[in-house]
């Protein structure tokens, strides 16, 4: 699963356009990762920040 | 229930385009943006040319030039200048702009020409009539939750878009068709003032590029795009960026007073942007210029003709797909050659390595070369290293 570091997400939405089975959401301000996540690590590798990273479940 | 004859997700450039043209022409138009604020933050290199303002009615306005260059600067990775200037460039970049100011006077004028804009508020779903048509959003807002109906939704929601998706429109896009992009204003630095430079090659931007936007004579925005497909490690669009800085004194004793970032969408066109009671434009379409990575000219372009058939859709009453595609056959019209030619064109120039890109930034700077577009690029290659063409010469 994916975990969201939220001092660095910028909400810039690379994630969620890159995400090929659209498993997040972004509004104003909060990222969130729906269940239908495939943990493919695209969103992980998209960051321009690395906010993101991959962690077992 | 309220209901709209248009409902357009996301107040972008693209967006507001769409609103003003939809309610100029009579429809009832409500913008929905998730954002507390137009235009802010802003996601945007903020280079644009001129050459397509006029044909969307956009008003130049001081209040949202920040600068203005002479042309651009294509720098190669053993640091040869290929200059070209902006009336012989096609005009790909001349004026460097503040994309919040100018987000919100494209904005008032959509609210002028009488649509409604309601900011934070977030579309969460579409709705759907039992034959599969769009007919509306349910939307997360300081109101509440609710829903909106409408005749038509347009998705103008950015690379980050969920419209189409949601409405079974395929938008997902392939690794080497995403650009990771992260981008630093600076200040308290001495930018060439005269041109928007671009630098090439592995060392600094693997299948994309850095760019240095001059905002004033003293500052600039420094930013840097790579693919997807050439990410090795999280956040290297945020190293391959510093380390461009690092190497260059006069950017590393800047100070940065923003920092932005995103994904930029640079696959081929679309095969479909709309379906019943919905429409799709500008990133949220793939609309964006594949090789120059602009997508504020083609959104704002596709826009004007989605509002204009929307217009049109509200007199006939009819917003099924067979409608709505009088807006995909416009801009793909419009559009569609040169975005595929340019698609091509950035696919080819991923494969090329450093020493290739030397040889043509190399011949260009010798060469007399008076139109920046892709086809005169590579006759003027061709002349010197047919074999570095040979095998793109279906572009020519």
């Amino acid at each position: 699963m994916i975990r969201i570091d939220v001092s660095k997400c910028m909400h810039c939405g690379a994630c969620v356009g890159t995400c090929p089975v659209n498993a997040m959401f972004l509004n104003d301000a909060a990222l969130e990762v729906y269940d239908n996540c495939i943990d493919c690590g695209l969103c992980v590798k998209v960051c321009p920040v690395a906010a993101l990273t991959m962690i077992k479940k | 229930m309220e209901e709209f004859d248009v409902v357009v997700v996301g107040a972008g450039p693209a967006g507001s385009i769409t609103a003003k043209y939809a309610a100029m022409g009579g429809a009832t138009v409500l913008m929905l943006e998730k954002r507390q604020e137009v235009g802010s933050p802003v996601r945007c290199g903020e280079g644009i040319a001129r050459k397509w303002i006029d044909e969307v009615g956009i008003r130049l306005d001081k209040r949202w030039i920040a600068h203005e260059v002479k042309g651009a600067k294509l720098v190669s990775p053993d640091g040869t200048e290929f200059r070209i200037d902006e009336e012989h460039a096609g005009s790909e970049v001349g004026t460097i702009i503040e994309r919040d100011i100018f987000d919100k006077a494209l904005a008032e004028d959509a609210v002028k020409a009488g649509a409604e804009l309601r900011l934070k508020s977030a579309v969460r779903s579409l709705t759907f009539e039992e034959s599969g048509k769009v007919n509306g959003v349910k939307v997360e807002s300081l109101e509440g939750t609710y829903e909106v109906k409408a005749g038509a939704v347009v998705g103008v929601d950015g690379f980050e878009s969920q419209i189409g998706r949601w409405g079974g429109i395929n938008t997902s896009i392939k690794p080497n068709d995403i650009t990771s992009a992260i981008q630093y204003r600076m200040v308290d630095i001495e930018p060439d003032p005269d041109y928007a430079e671009f630098f090439l090659g592995t060392t600094w931007a693997p299948g994309g590029y850095v760019w240095i936007f001059p905002k004033s004579e003293t500052s600039a925005n420094v930013g840097v795009g790579i693919l997807l497909s050439n990410v090795n490690e999280p956040g290297d669009a945020r190293k391959y960026l510093n380390k461009f800085i690092e190497n260059r004194p006069y950017l590393k004793k800047g100070k940065v007073i923003e920092i932005v970032s995103g994904g930029v969408p640079v696959s081929a066109p679309l095969d479909e942007t709309v379906k019943d009671g919905l429409l799709l434009v500008g990133d949220a379409a793939r609309q964006t210029n594949p090789l120059t990575r602009g997508g504020i000219a083609n959104g704002c372009i596709a826009g004007k003709i989605a509002g204009e058939t929307l217009s049109e859709a509200v007199k006939e009453g009819d917003f099924s797909s067979s409608f709505l595609m009088r807006y995909e056959n416009g801009w793909r019209e419009r559009l569609e050659e040169e975005l595929y030619r340019d698609w091509m064109a950035k696919e080819k120039l991923i494969g090329l390595n450093d020493d290739t890109l030397n040889k043509m930034i190399s011949v260009l700077s010798e060469s007399d070369i008076d139109e920046l577009s892709v086809y005169r690029i590579l006759e003027e290659i061709r002349k010197r290293y047919p074999e570095l063409v040979r095998e793109i010469e279906d572009l020519l």
